[in-house]
């Protein structure tokens, strides 16, 4: 019976490390960056919903709907003031940049909401879900953040299949330069994969805070760290590896938790991303990318 | 393009201006106080100068502001009050951050400044490597809130609040004496000495005292928000007490996902739960029976809790913790043995600490945190820990 909530709440965690891991695969099969200040929005996505839920008591929905907006044009902006004019430097100045905005992000937080956690209020509410006689309870916001990652990774797979949009970040995907030349505006392209990302992240940031409520500068580091890291484990690129990879790794790292050693959760994680990618090296469902030359 | 490259580059520049406006706030308002003190100093010599290091920004903020705030009340009063042995007390703060190579760069800004005494550092891993340097500098050392055994472990070294293995022994001591229990669960901070070195010693003494620990389930700082695992397992295991060594971040967090899945055991936590009610926007119904360890309940009646009470609430507008109450202490012990051992500031650090470190064996002191308190040679405090549960949102002592 514990098993199975292990298992759930395995799960509830991998989705969100599937929906943060999304923003990372989708920069870096467009815009081939490592974008480390992802995790810091999530954070920024915290700290607006609890601005407004909590501090000025708006509506929950009205105070997502605003998070995902904020999030949405920081990553905008981000992209336009730090990445964009390193669009032809080497990749390490890019990601260095990337690590830099990170900080930023944290400082400024700091600065405005100080270091001391601030407790979440759960936006989700849904009552928890009682099973077997009461040996099994699922939370509400357990249940809300698996549902969401579904809807959202099916959503993404359609918009990318199915619109224009879509189908201009899959061209620039493959061959920048190509898609260029058949007159897919690249730079668009790039900033709405930010938008979206970021976005995206805001969903990710509220879910985290309501399943695990607390709120601090720091919040979204290691999430991001772990997404980054589900990321490479389905297949970096890859939006199904992204799903499949963050499930993996919630799973894997409670189950550990319950059945190995509680402290040697996290090198277990990371012990079994090593074996993965010894042997595909290119992740669960990552395609084998010839240099071009 | 050029006109872009023209603007991304202001852009850029004014994101350096304001990184640096925000570094230069807190480093600006530093070097205005120590410039401002060493003017004094220069015009006037016969002070005695007393540093303290510990995280005024960082995860551990509010401890070091904690701290930071009540020695200046504690000095401002000395102050008032005529000073020590009639020298005026300067003191001196400086963040390190919770992090150790900043500690030790702080305790040399101190010294540049001419500190003769240091109180602190705050947290426990900092003060294990500040230890090492007073020592060599042969400097008198008392930190208010530093618990780790290592922290002190120099004869030059005192320390204001009970160690890390005091607290596990009257933890384990109380929830036997009291029969709060029968099965008992620990989730504990592997990566983390204060939090370890309390659950270690805590196994031994329960296992002694006959109490049964049913699982013992560690975290570490980077696995820090998800507990349902460690939660479940001690509620599988019919633990009917959960003892939590951790601090009340961390706790809050517990709480509230023991409250999720249904499970209501009696929680029980030492010092680092002090603060558990200020948590900003957290539900306090959900602390309520919680019971802890603590040197001190802000709630106390006496004139002397009351009076700091007051003194703290009107510089910063909230309620002072258990490390507020031991940095105030700290001064007034310091008093006390600076006035019994003679000690002038015109003495060597080295002398001043020479002259200090017998006298703190004699002194017997009774402040906020305990009474007749007097010291160990290995700087360790003899006081007992006040029990508090939580009932209807406040402490009340046990």
């Amino acid at each position: 019976m514990s098993f199975i909530s292990y298992l759930i709440n395995g799960v509830s965690l991998g989705s969100v490390y599937a929906i943060i891991a999304l923003g990372y695969t989708m920069v870096y099969g467009i815009a081939k960056m490592l974008n480390f200040a992802h995790g810091d929005v999530i954070m920024v996505g915290g700290y607006v919903v609890f601005t407004t839920v909590s501090t000025w008591g708006m509506p929950p929905i009205a105070g997502l709907i605003i998070s995902v907006c904020v999030c949405t044009i920081l990553g905008m902006v981000i992209e336009r003031v730090a990445y964009k004019p390193l669009r032809n430097a080497t990749p390490l100045a890019v990601l260095i940049t990337a690590i830099g905005v990170s900080y930023l992000l944290q400082n400024i937080a700091l600065l405005i909401f100080s270091a001391s956690p601030k407790s979440f209020t759960s936006i989700v509410t849904i009552p928890a879900l009682s099973l077997a006689g009461g040996q099994i309870i699922v939370s509400g916001e357990t249940i809300v953040t698996i549902i969401s990652c579904v809807v959202i990774m099916i959503a993404l797979m359609l918009f990318i299949r199915k619109t224009k949009a879509g189908q201009a970040m899959l061209a620039v995907s493959e061959d920048r330069g190509a898609a260029t030349l058949m007159g897919v505006n690249v730079n668009g392209t790039i900033a709405l994969t930010f938008a979206i990302g970021s976005g995206l992240a805001a969903i990710a940031g509220v879910l985290l805070c309501s399943a695990y409520p607390t709120l601090t500068p720091y919040t979204g580091a290691m999430p991001g760290i772990k997404a980054f890291v589900a990321a490479v484990f389905g297949g970096i690129g890859s939006i199904p590896g992204a799903f499949i990879g963050g499930i993996l790794l919630g799973v894997i790292e409670n189950l550990a938790k319950a059945y190995i050693s509680s402290q040697m959760a996290d090198a277990i994680v990371f012990a079994v991303l090593i074996v993965v990618l010894l042997v595909r090296p290119t992740g669960i469902l990552g395609k084998k990318m010839n240099e071009k030359v | 393009m050029k006109l872009k490259k023209i603007l991304s580059l202001c852009l850029a520049g004014a994101m350096v201006l304001s990184l640096a406006a925000c570094g230069s706030k807190d480093s600006g308002s530093s070097d205005n106080a120590s410039a401002d003190n060493g003017a004094q100093a220069s015009s006037d010599a016969q002070v005695f100068k007393i540093g303290s290091i510990g995280p005024t920004t960082g995860g551990a903020a509010i401890y070091g502001n904690a701290v930071k705030s009540a020695i200046e009340i504690a000095v401002d009063e000395v102050n008032a009050a005529g000073g020590i042995n009639g020298y005026q007390v300067e003191c001196n703060f400086q963040d390190d951050e919770h992090d150790a190579e900043k500690s030790v760069n702080a305790y040399n800004t101190l010294k540049d400044w001419g500190m003769q005494i240091l109180v602190g550092t705050v947290t426990s891993k900092p003060c294990e490597a500040v230890v090492e340097k007073t020592s060599a500098d042969n400097m008198f050392q008392i930190t208010p809130s530093a618990t780790s055994v290592n922290s002190i472990q120099h004869e030059n070294a005192f320390r204001m609040c009970f160690s890390d293995p005091n607290q596990g022994t009257e933890s384990a001591n109380y929830i036997a004496d009291n029969s709060l229990a029968t099965k008992i669960s620990v989730i504990y901070d592997s990566s983390d000495t204060y939090s370890s070195g309390i659950y270690t010693q805590f196994a031994a003494t329960a296992k002694e005292r006959g109490l049964e620990i049913v699982t013992a389930d560690a975290f570490t700082a980077d696995s820090n928000t998800d507990f349902s695992v460690q939660i479940q397992k001690a509620k599988d295991a019919g633990a009917d007490l959960l003892f939590l060594p951790i601090y009340y971040s961390q706790a809050a967090l517990i709480l509230q996902q023991a409250d999720k899945i249904g499970y209501d055991p009696v929680f029980f936590g030492v010092d680092g739960m002090d603060g558990i009610l200020s948590v900003e926007n957290f539900d306090t119904t959900l602390a309520e029976g919680l019971i802890f360890l603590t040197p001190f309940a802000a709630t106390a009646e006496d004139d002397l809790t009351q009076n700091f009470v007051k003194a703290y609430e009107a510089k910063c507008g909230e309620t002072p913790n258990q490390f507020a109450a031991d940095a105030y202490d700290c001064v007034y012990v310091l008093k006390m043995a600076i006035e019994k051992a003679g000690v002038t500031p015109d003495m060597s650090v080295s002398d001043i600490c020479e002259a200090l470190k017998p006298v703190m064996g004699e002194i017997s002191y009774t402040g906020l945190t305990g009474q007749d308190i007097s010291w160990t040679a290995e700087g360790e405090p003899s006081k007992a820990p006040i029990v508090v549960k939580i009932v209807n949102g406040a402490y009340e002592l046990q």
